[in-house]
Order: C-alpha cells, then structure tokens, then sequence
C-alpha cells in the first residue's frame, strides 16, 4: 500500500470516529463539525492554533516511533517531557543570572540540554530493562511520577523565580524564544523544527544502517542476534533517542510558548503523543499526519467548548476508539521482543 | 485520615496485584477508577443511594476491565496499547458526559457520602482491610490462587495442567476492574462527596506502582499505599503548620525507593514471570 493511499485511509477513518463520537454524546453534527473546522482551519489565528497544537504532539509521536519500533514500549514520554524541560529552564536561569541571555546560539543550547535532560531520563528505563529485565511500563510511570515531583521542587525551590511569590520560573526574555513568524499569532519555530524531524527520523528509520538494525531489533530479535547486532544495545540507544525526542518536545513547548515552568506545565503531551505514534502506524511522516489531524482537532474543539458545553475531552474519546479499532482490524499481534536475558534462554 | 487518603489506592493496588500475579498488567487501571467515581457519582444523585452509587461504580470498573481483557486476553493485542486507549476512553467519555450534563465549570455537585461504621473507620475502608488478608489467603493457600500464579509464571503449565489461561486471566483484569472500580467510587462517595473533572489525578497508576513496591504481595501492597497515604497526609499537616519543607521530595520518595529496589534487584523472582506477554493457545 503506497503511503497516499495509507494517508487517506486514516485521515478517512478518524473522521468516521470524530463523526461517529460527535453522535454518541447526541451533539448536533453538522453545527459541531462547523464550529470544529472553523476553530481549526477558519483563519490564520486558526490556522496558528492547530499548528501550535500539533507542534508537541509531533515531537513526543515521533519520540514514541522511535522506541516502539525497537520493541520497547516506552510509555514515560510524560516524563521526558518534564525532565527534559526542568533541564533547560535551569540552563535558563544560568544565561540570566550570567546576564548571557542575549547570547547568539542561546536557544539553541536550551534545547540541546533539554534534549540531553529526557535522553537521560528515558537511559534510566531503557538501562533497567535491557540489563535487568524490568518492565519499561513499571520503570517509566515511577520516573513520571518522580519528574512531576521534581518539577513542583524545582519551581518552587532551586529554580522559583526571582520575587519567590508564585511557584514559577522567570519568564524568559524574548532574545531566549523562539522566533514566530508572525507577531499576531503564536507558531514559532518549534513547529518547523518539529516537521524537519520527521523527515530526519524517516531518513534515519529507512535510509541508514542504524535505522535498519534499530527496525530488526523490534521486528525479529533473534534474527538481530544470529546476525551479530546485540538488541540489548539497540534497544537501549533507541530509548535514549526517544527520550531525547520528548524532552526536546518539553523544550520546545517551553521556548516556543509558555516560556516559563509552572506546576501546570505538564499537559499530557508525553501520553497522548502514543496514540498519535499508533495511529500514524510508527511511521514519521504518517505520525506527522495524525499530529496534525490530533492538533487541530484539539484547537477545534477549543473552539466548540466556546459555544456548547462539550469540548476538549472529545478528543480523548476519538484517539481512543481510534487506537482500539485500529488494532482491533489491523492486529498489533506480533509479540513483544522480550528483555535480553530471557531470549536467550528460550529454546527456539 | 491516612486511611482516608490512602483507601483509593490500597483497593485499586490491592486488586492490580491479583490481576498482575495472573500476568496481567491492567494499564487501564486510572480509567476504571476514573469511570467508577464518575458513574458512582451519577448513579448516587439520581438514586440517592450511595450504596447503589457504590455498585454502579463497581460495574463501570469492571465493564472496562473487560474490554481491556477481550482486547488483551481474546485478541492477544497488546496490553500497554489496549491499557493507554482505556485510560483515555474513561478520561474522555465521563469529561464530556459531566460536561453536557453538569455544565463546563461544574455547577457544583453534592451527593450523600457514606455513612461510617465504627467511630471514623467506613465500610469500603473495613472492606480494605477484609480484602487484604482475604486475597493472600486466596492467592496462598486456595487452589484457584495457585492456578492464578501458575497463569502468570508458566502459562504452557497452567494450560497443561487442564486450566483455562485465559479464563484464569479473565478472573485476574476483573478483579483489578473491580477493586479500581470500588476505589473510583470511594473517591467520589467516601471522600468528596462530589466529582470533578480527571479527579483520579494519576492514581491508577500510584497504585501499579505500589504493586511493584509491595513486590506483588497484597499485605505488603497495602502497607505501601498507606506510606503513600501517610506522605500525602503529612504534606498538609506540614504545610498547614508552616513548615517550609520541600514536600515534593517526601511525595516522590516511594517512587525513589521503588525504583531502586528495581535498580539493585532487578525484576526479581517476584515479579509474575509472564507479566504483560500475551498468550496464545497452543503457540
């Protein structure tokens, strides 16, 4: 099946769920759908809306391909996501306290660091699981739990800003943001970073070696092994990369819009970028299709919220029926490749 | 008031662990405990019973518990994809029904509580205690409970042995359903009287997490989750006091300690050997 055709199938599908949900909770369809796509698409601010939206979608989607398509199910992009950004915020607090905010390349290193802040965390769940057989949903929902906490520690200690009134980071100065591209609406540069990511990973997944070994580790362990590439390490590298994703993600949301932490800072994007990995079919550039569907739906919804007392908790409804009728009619069968260990172990 | 904050997630966790000693990894358990407050909730205020409110509650735990389980069990789907849709079905189906019903902010809603039994202690919190003992019982001593085990160590065993994994399983994502379910409601009848919007607030999967602290061993999960209940309640009594005190380390510490019980022992010979792979007859 070519990928146009893969495309139009799921954009198809998930509008039969949106159509299907909308008659569920006995919305009235057409005046719904209207009051959607208006908020989604009507003008630029829209427009800037469902950009905005998809933007940290995008990025923690792509997180998600990554790990999962190693076989490891790594469902702490929350914490990533966090981690990822508490690290870039204390980077933050250094260029101002250093007066360097102003400094070319200051954005840049932000989000390296906020990169390096998820790798690290996600190291953690990848290195438990690989060498000691741990389960990542078990490791990965501990170190969301521990990086929402530290968050709350460092906005209100180490990192709270300077009046020390409301627990919160300094806002950052402009020099240290994202650029937009339009002083009227909100999409920053963070939204094309996104994009070019994806064409980064599907270059990496199809087009290099080390994606190709990542791909056969996920795909069929043991014939990874009798062709002399370790899982274990893969699988490992793999995670570092996802994490590395999401906590890019955190510090694109953190540089491109809200430009200070606050306790409120996690929205949810580490879990709901696995829906959108999963329907986009862990593959980049169709995940990027469903970021795209998932984050105007959200900014539609935004809209719909204005006028009827629904909103966006239908979107939670749609990603759900759409994941479990996905895998339903498509058959996410294929067992998990299991920790290195026990591999080896199985008589085969 | 430890008791009171730690009951929603000793159930939840308590019945996790008979569904994860099956080998199954209920992910879905935030959503079961989420639909039961709200539909416990709904049942209350229209009925006025808190009583029915607390089996209505019970039920939407389990129906989802069961959905899970015909994806996961049944159809072999994975159990991490299958938990993480349910989570978000539950957040998304009580969200929109609560706000076409209740209006967006939530006019403010208030239902009957339960009554207590003895002094302070009410009867889910008794139920708690019951189960606790009840269940290592069950999972010690009673055959069913060996057949459960078996199911998640060595599921080729339990088949060979003539036992049904998958009906075995089914007992064990049920349970779960049903303690999250109970644990739902608490919330919403036991202790607040009300429901809000996403009022589980994480924990559903407080209590996975408790199930690996507890090293899969209800008494020892119970007595996690009431450390859990105990930091939490501590972060109040501290902040009310004017303690500046920074609370947010003492809340994460038993997630710290967990994982480096894992870091240091790995996954042990605790943990159900067959947790969260699915199994298929005959394979």
């Amino acid at each position: 099946m070519n990928g146009f055709l893969r495309f139009g199938l799921l954009l198809a599908g998930l509008i039969v769920v949106l159509l299907l949900t909308l008659a569920a909770f006995q919305l009235p369809i057409v005046d719904s759908v209207k009051l959607i796509f208006d908020g989604a698409f009507s003008d630029k601010f829209a427009w800037s809306r469902s950009a905005v939206k998809m933007t940290p979608l995008l990025l923690t989607g792509l997180g998600m391909v990554i790990a999962w398509r190693a076989g490891v199910y790594n469902i702490g992009g929350e914490g990533q996501f966090v981690l990822g950004a508490i690290f870039g915020a204390a980077v933050g607090k250094g260029l101002i306290g250093a007066n360097a905010a102003a400094m070319p390349g200051g954005s840049l290193l932000i989000l390296v660091v906020c990169a390096i802040g998820g790798a690290l965390w996600a190291w953690i769940a990848g290195w438990l699981y690989v060498r000691r057989g741990v389960e990542v949903v078990i490791s990965t929902i501990l170190l969301n739990f521990i990086a929402i906490q530290l968050l709350g520690f460092a906005v209100s200690g180490p990192l709270q800003e300077q009046k020390g009134q409301v627990p919160q980071t300094d806002l950052l100065p402009e020099s240290l943001m994202l650029a937009r591209f339009d002083r009227q609406t909100d999409v920053h540069l963070g939204t094309v970073l996104a994009l070019v990511m994806a064409v980064v990973l599907t270059t990496f997944l199809y087009r290099t070696v080390a994606g190709y070994r990542l791909r056969l580790v996920g795909d069929n362990p043991k014939v990874a092994r009798v062709n002399y590439i370790d899982p274990g390490r893969v699988q490992l590298s793999a995670m570092a990369l996802s994490g590395a994703m999401c906590g890019l993600a955190g510090g694109v949301e953190y540089l491109g819009l809200v430009g200070q932490l606050g306790t409120t800072f996690p929205q949810q994007w580490g879990f709901l970028g696995i829906p959108v990995a999963l329907l986009g079919g862990l593959n980049p550039m169709l995940t990027a299709g469903a970021a795209f569907f998932f984050g105007a739906l959200f900014a539609g919804t935004e809209n719909l919220a204005r006028f009827t007392p629904a909103g966006t908790t239908i979107v939670y409804v749609i990603q759900a029926t759409a994941v479990l009728a996905y895998v339903g009619l498509s058959g996410l069968k294929k067992a998990r490749p299991k920790p290195e260990e026990e591999t080896e172990s199985t008589p085969s | 008031m430890i008791l009171q904050y730690a009951t929603p997630v000793a159930l939840a966790a308590t019945g996790e662990t008979i569904g994860q000693k099956s080998g199954v990894i209920y992910i879905g358990l935030e959503g079961s405990m989420l639909a039961g407050a709200f539909f416990a909730m709904l049942a209350a205020q229209s009925t006025g019973s808190p009583w029915i409110g607390l089996v209505a509650g019970i039920t939407a735990g389990l129906l989802l518990a069961l959905l899970f389980g015909w994806f996961t069990i049944r159809r072999g789907i994975d159990q991490v994809v299958v938990g993480t849709a349910i989570n978000l079905l539950a957040l998304g189906v009580t969200g929109t029904i609560y706000r076409t019903q209740f209006g967006k902010s939530g006019t403010l809603l208030s239902v009957a509580k339960l009554p207590p039994v003895f002094g302070k202690i009410d009867a889910v919190e008794i139920l708690l205690l019951l189960s606790a003992i009840g269940l290592t019982w069950v999972l010690q001593k009673s055959s069913l409970g060996l057949a459960l085990r078996a199911t998640g160590e060595y599921p080729k065993a339990a088949e060979a042995a003539g036992f049904s994994v998958a009906r075995l399983r089914f007992i064990g994502v049920a349970c779960s359903g049903i303690f999250a379910g109970l644990a739902g409601a608490y919330l919403s009848l036991g202790i607040s009287g009300s429901f809000a919007e996403n009022m589980t607030a994480g924990r559903g999967f407080v209590a996975i997490a408790m199930v690996t602290f507890g090293r899969w061993k209800p008494m020892w999960v119970l007595a996690a989750a009431l450390l859990i209940g105990f930091a939490e309640s501590l972060q109040f009594t501290l902040q009310a006091a004017g303690v500046q005190a920074p609370y947010q380390l003492l809340i994460a510490l038993p997630y710290l300690v967990a994982l480096t019980v894992l870091v240091v022992v790995g996954r042990g010979t605790v943990a159900p050997a067959a947790l969260a792979e699915p199994y298929v007859k005959g394979d």
